[in-house]
């Protein structure tokens, strides 16, 4: 079996009287693709967040490659490799799509920025426009984020968190704000970008038709807790499952 | 690549130059403060590209001018360019000092304390007799590399220098507006959030940007007090630091020409009105500060430079 990239061992995370995370256990071997289901207030996002390292958990240890992580800041964690896109979008919106990304490739080229090399010069615009496109957003680079539909939004987003050294990938609902028809041509440019590198990709999402084609795996969250964890058919035809998250209706 | 950028450096020096050439005494004075204090503005802008706005540069300012006052005074160093190394040094030491601190904080919270640090500074040096008190102290005329020029050579000597520090000074913030760096700091301005989890700090890109604002903050005082031959605790009053932020919002943070036209403009407003409606010229101030806050919300610089999203 390949070694697990992430493993979150008894973590447990309350605010106030909400337990938003209770007895959470995960291992993510290399290269796998899970994805996160529940409904809204299950935990989700708190996990993402507590793996990312914006909030911390109020017990608990969580590895990654064998290093606990546990307590460091998102910064620290990113640069460990461990990125992140966001159930909303987390862009410049002073910016050009362009500059966002050129942002986003210029940070995670160098720890150290330059003082003194210019920003928007050819080369690094050339970088960026690369990836614009590999994700096919290049068209919109000129325009400024609040033009933009929820879609390229979303790529974009996730565009820029995706770097040469990104080892474990989670994904915030890619798909939520995303036109229907638009949503399986996003989830496959995704996911096919993140497998051709090899990367471990954690996804949170509440289109099952979307979870049981691209993940390998399924995390069932309700309440804070992980009442299912296993291949998608069968978290999908789990009883508790089918009451508490998917409503009968998978 | 920088063909643009020199060709604007060299054309803002030419310009400036002939003021030298062209201007009465009493307008080159005028300038001279205008371009001295225009630096501390820049500084303040530099902030206003990641978001926060200091209202105590005049601590800066202040230090400046006052570490050149005491090092020409107890020192018997005279010559400018010292003068302006050793107050920029020891502004770039406290700028450093405090800058990890204060990165820690955002709007009114940077702003207030910011401005207790300089009030701090004001109450200290009001309350020290040997340093002049409230009063303050007298600086000697500067030499430039053991010349001893007076009067109106003097004087435009003293011009040219601050005239050259502002095209060096503006070009190289330039540079570094421009830069990777530059463009993290506005990023930053934007979503803290989003560039914190790119794995950039925050708090450096703020702490690069209070430091740089503590030099040129130093650099202008230190200007300030050889073209005033005096130096008070009023340099670090708010009301001195109040005028900076005045020049860097009506300047807005996409140009820099535009922060050293604000100062001009600033001055003349001052002493015109100082002239003809003596004690509303603050009034005159605000109306005109009200009409380019609505005008032009992005200052006097969007005039000239636009972002790039706005053209397209
Ligand atoms: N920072 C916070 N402060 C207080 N409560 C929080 C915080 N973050 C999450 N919670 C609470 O924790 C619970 C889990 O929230 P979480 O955001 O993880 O849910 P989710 O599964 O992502 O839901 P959704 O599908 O709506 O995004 C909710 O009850 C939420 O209100
Ligand atoms: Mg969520």
């Amino acid at each position: 079996m390949t070694q697990a990239v992430l493993d979150v061992r008894d973590v447990q995370k309350s605010f106030g009287a909400v337990t938003a995370a209770k007895d959470i256990n995960v291992s993510v071997p290399e290269g796998a693709v899970y994805s996160l289901i529940g409904t809204n207030g299950a935990g989700k996002t708190t996990f993402v967040n507590m793996v990312t390292g914006y909030i911390k958990p109020d017990s608990g240890v969580i590895n990654f490659a064998g290093r606990n992580i546990t307590g460091m800041g998102p910064r620290q964690i990113t640069r460990l490799g461990i990125h992140r896109s966001f159930q909303i979008a987390q862009l410049c919106n002073e910016l050009t799509v362009e500059e966002n990304m050129v942002v986003a490739a210029t940070i995670h080229k160098s720890a150290r920025p330059s003082f003194w090399r210019n920003a928007h010069g050819a080369e690094a615009r050339e970088r960026a426009l690369a990836t614009l496109e590999r994700f096919r957003i290049a068209e919109h680079r000129n325009r400024l984020i609040p033009e933009l539909s929820g879609g390229v939004k979303k790529l974009l987003d996730i565009a820029m968190a995706i770097a040469g050294q990104t080892k474990v990938m989670l994904l915030d609902e890619p798909t939520s704000g995303v036109a229907a028809d638009e949503k399986f041509p996003i989830m496959d440019l995704v996911i096919e970008a993140l497998r051709a590198e090899g990367v471990t990709v954690i996804f949170v999402e509440h289109d099952m038709d979307i979870v049981t084609r691209y993940s390998d795996r399924v995390l069932a969250f309700y309440d804070g807790r992980i009442i299912a964890d296993d291949a998608p058919e069968e978290v999908l035809s789990d009883p508790d499952v089918q009451r508490y998250v998917t409503g009968g209706a998978a | 690549m920088r063909t643009n950028l020199m060709l604007s450096a060299v054309g803002a020096f030419v310009l400036l130059a002939a003021g030298a050439v062209l201007l009465p005494d009493w307008a080159m004075f005028l300038c001279a403060m205008a371009l001295a204090k225009g630096l501390v503005s820049l500084g303040i802008v530099g902030m206003m590209r990641g978001g926060l706005v200091s209202f105590g540069q005049g601590l800066y300012y202040c230090l400046g001018a006052y570490t050149a006052t005491l090092v020409a005074g107890q020192l018997g160093v005279s010559d400018i360019f010292l003068l302006t190394l050793l107050s920029a040094g020891v502004c770039l030491v406290v700028g450093a000092l405090f800058g990890p601190l204060l990165a820690g904080y955002r709007g009114i919270f940077f702003a207030m304390l910011s401005l207790a640090l300089s009030m701090v500074l004001y109450g200290t040096l009001a309350k020290l007799t040997v340093l002049g008190g409230t009063d303050g102290l007298n600086i000697g005329a500067p030499t430039f590399f053991g010349w001893d020029p007076e009067g109106r050579a003097l004087q435009t000597a003293l011009y040219l220098y601050v005239a050259v520090l502002v095209v060096v000074a503006g070009t190289l913030m330039r540079i570094y507006f421009d830069s990777e760096q530059g463009l993290i700091t506005l990023a930053t301005r934007d979503n803290e959030l989003r560039v914190e989890y790119l794995g950039a700090s925050v708090r450096t890109v703020m702490s690069y940007n209070y430091v740089f604002g503590a030099v040129l903050g130093g650099i202008g005082g230190t200007i300030a007090a050889l073209a005033l031959g005096h130096v008070d605790p009023e340099f670090a009053f708010w009301t001195t630091s109040g005028e900076f932020v005045f020049v860097a919002i009506l300047a807005g943070y996409l140009s820099v020409p535009a922060v050293f036209v604000a100062a001009i403009i600033l001055e003349m407003v001052r002493s015109f009105s100082n002239l003809y409606f003596p004690n509303t010229w603050q009034l005159a101030l605000g109306i005109f500060l009200l009409i380019v806050i609505v005008v032009l919300p992005n200052g006097l610089g969007s005039l000239v430079r636009r972002r790039k999203g706005d053209a397209t």
